[in-house]
């Protein structure tokens, strides 16, 4: 992606394009190039991991993933959500220049790692066969997992991309800016609840 | 933002969408390693692929959409999206998930993989104006 320019220190007027002065610039990158190795490290760990089918690496990546995709969307939803709506418009906009790359390249990794290496070893282990004790609890964590993807592909992500789009442009419009990323915090903060959810199935799992 | 008046509800159909093809692939996964009836999963997997061309066709019918910068984005979200949809893809594989089962989850991979980038897309571009989209971006 191209690097761009935003107003970070500008007064508001400057960034809604109302004829202030040039504003000041800073660049970011929507994708941030530096984190694609590490990306492709941990793909190429999840494919090794599923090639060798042991159940170390798998149980490995999927708490890892899973923990960091839970506390995230938590920490997002509950915390840095309403702190964020609190902070003056070019606060915001700072911290969202330099979050908001990351969670492009954290968050779609940590849910394709989860996913499929939670898949695989609950094939490995036969916990997704219907002749597992818990089978429903299987299938209710599926269903739980369904809706925050839903969720997550349909508003999530889409906000997280179109707000730094915004951004880049040369004269941002803070009303777009503001209604993506109400979105975005509030679809952080309905996955975060479901989250809890996720937390309780494989807990219980975990202790039966 | 009058313009997004005109616009069809792309992101409730695609999540519409999304919604439909998980549902197959839950269907599937939760009666593992029975072999129950493929015909709800193959329903919900053509009802889904059904929602995702009426979206995309009711967009393409859209007058004054910035059709570069959705273009633009929708190429680079296909890339990622059908690379995590070939990871899960290969997970199937591994698990020598075959036959009917597989092409029904395969197609439905490929229904999310374009679902995905449609979704993203047209959250970027709606808000583009169509007269100055010239795409001031860049790989």
């Amino acid at each position: 992606m191209e690097e761009g320019t935003l107003p970070l220190q500008a007064p508001a007027g400057a960034i809604a394009g109302r004829g202030a002065a040039a504003p000041q610039t800073a660049e970011f990158e929507i994708v941030p190039r530096a984190g694609l190795p590490i990306v492709a490290i941990v793909v190429v760990l999840l494919i090794v991991a599923v090639a060798v089918n042991n159940t170390w690496p798998l149980m490995f990546l999927h708490v890892v993933a899973g923990a960091s995709w839970t506390i995230i969307d938590l920490f997002l939803g509950f915390v840095l959500g309403p702190i964020l709506g609190s902070l003056s418009l070019p606060a915001r906009t700072e911290l969202t220049t330099k979050l908001m790359p990351k969670m492009v390249l954290i968050m779609p990794t940590a849910v394709a790692v989860t996913l499929a290496a939670g898949w695989q070893l609950s094939s490995k282990l036969g916990d997704n066969l219907t002749s597992f004790q818990h089978h429903g609890w299987i299938v209710a964590s599926m269903i739980v997992v369904g809706v925050m993807a839903v969720i997550a592909l349909g508003l999530l992500e889409p906000a997280n991309i179109a707000v730094l789009t915004e951004l880049k442009k040369p004269r941002p419009k803070p009303e777009v800016i503001e209604r993506l990323m109400k979105r975005f915090i509030y679809a952080a903060g309905a996955t975060g609840l479901m989250q809890i959810a996720t937390l309780v199935i494989m807990t219980r799992l975990a202790t039966a | 933002m009058s313009e997004e008046h005109r616009l069809p509800p792309v992101t409730q159909l695609g999540m519409l969408s999304l919604s439909l093809i998980g549902a197959a692939v839950i269907y599937l996964a939760a009666h593992l390693p029975k072999h129950v009836s493929l015909t709800p999963a193959i329903a919900l997997l053509a009802a889904s692929a059904a929602v995702l061309a009426v979206n995309v066709v009711s967009l393409w019918r859209s007058e004054g959409f910035a059709w570069g910068r959705f273009l633009y984005i929708a190429r680079w979200a296909l890339v990622a999206y059908a690379i995590i949809a070939g990871l899960i893809e290969y997970v199937f594989l591994r698990n020598s998930t075959s036959g009917g089962p597989l092409i029904v989850l395969t197609l439905s991979l490929v229904v999310f993989a374009l679902n995905v980038p449609v979704l993203i897309a047209f959250t970027v571009a709606r808000y583009d104006d169509p007269a100055a989209d010239n795409l001031n971006v860049s790989g």
